[in-house]
């Protein structure tokens, strides 16, 4: 009996552990796969890269956000909406670089790492690295070349989770001719 | 609120097709055969089976029997992971279970026809290993093996390893 009752309420959170416990054993696995911590933090970051030209247009669809007139804008949006919808949180934005091309998304908790210790000697990894190529993919597929990094990582004794986002530049050439 | 629940599993989905092209991509640029990344989905889903019944049976009621604990996999447990339950369970009564899943959530974004039936194998591997990681947390030791007939409905063949 107590099985079904306590059902409901958790699922919701199960859920959200399914996605933290398989991306563990991805990193993990990576962590066996390859001989050095930059060569797996590569390849999450080209993981990421790929789900993220996918997601954004699960995003797009679910979301129903217009265009963005402006990189403030974007960022917006990527914290309040996307982080929310993905990740169930909403990092805050701060650190805006005074040309306003730059900016630090603030994670308080990052659920990517939520039953994670580094061990001793992979001081060099980026755990969460998957989510930069995530952001870059996504903003790529529109138009958007930015530079993803972290800079915090509460994995690594900071007191919170900070990325870095710079915007490189709009990528026009790759629009059909004639359309705008 | 639903929505934040179904985002949830976009994200998982997307993260299980990339890890199985990725394990592929890099089998295919040098090291390892194609077995070898069975192998590793296998091994994964294992521990994120393991991981998962732990934190999902802390609570629930002392379980009865062998079957009680497959009926728990067949609801509670794939509800979680998958949506749905499974269609069908049967068993010979001398542990060997068949579970059927009539639209398997991990082949529902493919192509229903035969022309990809080959690479259906890889997109079970993890699902293979989460049941045997969850049974081997609940002290069964098995093999788990699946197959596909007809997308996206496949079978799971569970054999209980007697200890």
């Amino acid at each position: 009996m107590s099985r079904q009752a306590g059902r409901g309420t958790e699922s919701k959170k199960m859920s959200s552990e399914l996605f933290t416990l398989t991306y563990g054993a991805l990193v993990t696995q990576l962590c066996k796969d390859y001989e050095n911590d930059e060569d797996v933090n590569k390849q999450l970051d080209k993981m990421g890269y790929n789900i993220g030209v996918r997601l954004i247009e699960d995003f797009l669809a679910r979301s129903n956000v217009g265009r963005c007139h402006d990189f403030r804008e974007t960022a917006d949006v990527i914290a309040k909406v996307a982080f929310k919808m993905y990740l169930g949180i909403t990092p805050s934005i701060t650190n805006w670089s005074p040309a306003g091309d730059e900016f630090s998304l603030i994670l308080e908790n990052n659920p990517l790492v939520d039953f994670v210790e580094l061990p001793d000697n992979h001081s060099s990894l980026i755990y969460s690295n998957l989510l930069c190529g995530v952001l870059r993919g996504a903003l790529e597929m529109v138009q958007m070349a930015v530079d993803v990094k972290f800079v915090q990582d509460t994995l690594k004794g900071d007191g919170v989770t900070e990325i870095r986002m710079k915007f490189v530049k709009r990528i026009e050439d790759n629009l059909p001719a004639g359309e705008e | 609120m639903t929505r934040p629940e179904m985002a949830d599993e976009t994200l998982f989905l997307l993260l299980h097709n990339e890890m199985v092209s990725g394990l592929y991509r890099a089998a295919e640029h040098g090291e390892g055969e194609n077995g070898r990344c069975i192998t590793k989905l296998e091994n994964m889903g294992f521990r994120v089976g393991q991981g998962l019944i732990e934190r999902f049976t802390k609570d629930t009621a002392r379980f009865k029997d062998e079957l009680d604990i497959m009926k728990f996999i067949c609801k509670d447990f794939w509800t979680t992971v998958f949506k749905k339950q499974i269609d069908n369970l049967r068993t010979n009564h001398q542990g060997i279970y068949v579970l059927q899943d009539n639209k398997f959530r991990l082949l529902t974004q493919m192509s229903t026809g035969k022309q990809y039936l080959e690479y259906a194998p890889k997109y079970l591997a993890f699902t293979c290993g989460l049941i045997r990681g969850g049974l081997s947390n609940l002290g069964i030791k098995s093999i788990v093996t699946a197959e596909v007939s007809a997308m996206p409905a496949c079978k799971f063949q569970v054999m209980i390893q007697k200890m």
